[in-house]
């Protein structure tokens, strides 16, 4: 199962690590890490995506996570309700004779084209995953040259 | 005052007395200062004996034990010591050395990111960079090292850091947000195991590490008088409890007594107390004391369900815990019937060996040794079969008499640490029940001890095997004893060659004289016991086993 978690930790070097860590120890991979500062500048937010085979594994790995002499709260998203959303960019083949199916699409979705320059154009796009997944598949009918994501971002 | 300065006082403000350590390139003005400092310093000969000895002398103290070395090999020869306190949940902050601030990362002369290959093995580690922080850190490093559940701190001091001038500033308490641990326990969870206590009709209390780093042996003891429940303790658990009380059931698991693991198995309620179900415990998990409740107490609430279903988690410390069920317990429980069911187990299923007129048997040694001192000296062990006997022949008394690596399991461990205890508690004779194998490990401590006049008694079980693996293979690998036949040097030449005193025993007869004579001499002592080759540990509960499915065979 696909989960979110979300942890707040002391804003220092190597706290990444310690917590990334605990991740890899267990052969867990990390699906999505964003980290930033918060308004707090000596506290960092850091929201974690990780597929777990084995829920035990995971509860153990949010216990651990919490044992961190530098981590001051851990959530776990899952069955919590939440708000998550995710930035895209994306580099797409697109000319002017595209801008009605491109607009038919953003009619549906939190987006836009940021960058238009000959047969290219870069769009941005906002939303929680179902959506970026359904976007991507309509984006990718332009075909899509370079992708790049924020990973997922959650708040309570 | 300069940082290696700042190191020194804020050392002596945390109370410590004495540093296991070795000098290098990266610790020149540390070395500097301890020159004329009141610390004592004791210079080990390796620095993986450094931090053994810091953990050793925390395990008899219950105070941190520091260590101390220069950077990139000194502070790697540190790592199997930083990770067998880890996993004990030892009280120690090792301090390295490091290469200066501008030449972190630029693979300089004996540079190694010890931060980062210690963050796994480590409670929390640091980094100074700026002297204005260092007395924080120390200040910070002690305090965590020491509460919740204790563990190993390291600090890496580059030495420019260590060169650098500030004002030094102590900070008298120390505040962490992120780090608050929980030492009482929860009133509602506490209710829901004095009912369970209550209700039981067979219950057994099943105390670890916990008890002897809380100090909770007396609220043991008087828990277990109350409910008239059987006690049976992990490795780490050794000297929590009685050995010789009557409620007292020895150790449990692969190499546990046959009753202890019966009377678990045959339970149904489980007071775990500050242990942690580990695998050497529980044996096959889908099968372990399937009639049973478990209430389990620990300060690390990541212990609580890791392995085992629980029904009553508390999590805090295991002397107010205990406390507080005494206090509450009101509606005894009728454990007679038990009682009784629990001393045939012991009738039936004693500990025993095959002693022998012409071999010289382990068991026989620790038997002379128990009736010798009767529990009034510290036994440090190393690792394999000479320390699974010492656990089996040796009734523990009190609290730190027994010191041993449990977690990690590391050989080389226990003459080490038998420095730090003694050091630790000069009064007390100390002594190392060792293989052949495990002392050639760190036996270069010889030095120190002879120099430093650390009167450590050694007893070396030599059977010419690394003994343990040996019998893994004799009983499930054919016999085929692919590389565990070992050869050693002649132990009272050596000893002698380093000023200590050697004692060879081949014969039963000599056994108690050699003992009797090591304890009167003022010296180390190396006893070379020429024991049976191949005697076994028994009971032993085969890997993948149910912990009541032991092989008790006779050796």
């Amino acid at each position: 199962m696909r989960h979110t978690i979300s942890v707040l930790v002391e804003n220092k070097f190597g706290v990444l690590s310690r917590v990334a860590g605990l991740f890899s120890a267990r052969g867990y991979n990390i699906a999505s890490l964003a980290v930033s500062e918060t308004l707090d500048p000596s506290v960092s937010y850091m929201t974690i995506v990780v597929d777990a085979k084995d829920e035990k594994i995971l509860e153990q790995i949010t216990k651990q996570l919490n044992k961190l002499i530098d981590v001051i709260t851990v959530m776990d998203f899952t069955k919590k309700e939440h708000i998550d959303r995710e930035l895209v960019l994306a580099k797409i083949n697109y000319t002017s004779k595209d801008k009605p199916k491109l607009e038919a699409i953003f009619s549906k979705f939190v987006g836009k084209i940021v960058q238009h320059k000959a047969d290219t154009a870069i769009v941005e796009a906002v939303g929680d995953e179902q959506q970026i997944k359904v976007l991507l598949e309509e984006l990718n009918k332009f075909g899509i040259k370079e992708l790049v994501r924020t990973g997922k971002l959650a708040i309570e | 005052m300069i940082g290696a300065s700042i190191l020194l006082e804020s050392l002596k403000r945390v109370g410590v007395d004495v540093i296991f350590g070795y000098p290098g390139g990266q610790v020149l003005p540390i070395f500097d200062q301890l020159y004329d400092s009141d610390i004592k310093f004791i210079l080990i000969r390796h620095e993986q004996g450094a931090a053994h000895a810091a953990d050793g002398y925390a395990r008899a103290t219950g105070k941190v034990g520091v260590c101390l070395s220069t950077s990139g090999p000194g502070a790697t020869n540190l790592v199997t010591g930083i990770a067998t306190a880890y996993m004990d949940s030892i009280p120690m902050v090792a301090i390295t050395g490091q290469v200066g601030t501008h030449l972190i990362g630029n693979d300089a002369f004996q540079e190694a990111d010890v931060t980062g290959i210690t963050r796994p093995i480590t409670k929390h580690n640091y980094l100074v960079k700026d002297v204005k922080d260092l007395a924080q850190i120390i200040a910070e490093a002690f305090y965590i090292a020491s509460s919740g559940r204790p563990g190993p701190v390291l600090i890496d001091i580059p030495v420019d850091v260590q060169r650098a001038d500030t004002e030094f500033i102590w900070p008298e308490k120390v505040e962490i947000r992120s780090y608050q641990p929980t030492y009482s326990g929860h009133p509602g969870q506490v209710k829901k195991a004095v009912k369970l206590i209550s209700g039981s009709k067979k219950p057994v209390i099943y105390a670890g590490g916990g008890i002897i780093t809380s100090g909770a042996e007396i609220e043991l003891k008087k828990l277990a008088e109350k409910i008239q429940a059987p006690v049976t303790t992990t490795f780490m658990g050794l000297g929590g409890f009685p050995g010789t009380h009557k409620l007292f059931l020895g150790m449990l698991g692969m190499h546990g007594t046959a009753y202890a693991n019966h009377a678990v198995m045959g339970s149904d309620l489980i007071i775990a107390i500050g242990a942690r179900f580990d695998d050497r415990v529980t044996g096959r998990l889908d099968t372990f004391a399937p009639g049973a409740k478990v209430i389990h107490i620990d300060i690390d609430p990541s212990s609580i369900s890791k392995n085992i279903r629980v029904d009553v988690p508390v999590v805090g410390d295991a002397k107010n815990i205990i406390d507080e069920l005494i206090g509450q317990i009101t509606e005894l429980p009728d454990t007679g019937e038990w009682l009784k069911t629990v001393e045939n187990w012991k009738k039936k299923h004693p500990l025993t060996y095959k002693d022998s007129t012409t071999m010289l048997k382990p068991q026989y040694i620790l038997q002379q040794l128990w009736d010798l001192t009767k529990g009034d000296a510290i036994i440090c062990t190393e690792v394999g079969q000479s320390q699974m006997w010492a656990c089996q022949w040796y009734q523990y008394q009190a609290p730190r008499t027994f010191i041993s690596s449990g977690g990690l399991g590391t050989m080389g461990f226990g003459f080490p640490a038998a420095i730090g205890a003694k050091l630790g508690c000069p009064g007390k004779e100390v002594f190392n029940i060792a293989g052949d194998g495990s002392i050639q490990m760190n036996i270069q401590e010889l030095a120190t001890c002879v120099a430093n006049k650390i009167n450590v008694k050694v007893l070396i079980f030599n059977n010419g095997f690394l003994g343990m693996v040996r019998q893994w293979q004799e009983l499930f690998y054919k016999k085929r004893y692919s590389f565990t036949p070992i050869t050693s040097p002649d132990y009272v030449l050596l000893a002698e060659s380093y000023g200590a005193v050697g004692i060879r025993v081949t014969k039963k007869y000599e056994v108690r004289p050699a003992l009797e004579k090591a304890i009167q001499t003022n010296n180390t002592v190396f006893i070379d016991f020429r024991i049976e080759p191949e005697e076994n540990v028994y009971p032993m509960v085969p890997a993948g086993k149910a912990i009541n499915e032991m092989i008790e065979g006779l050796a």
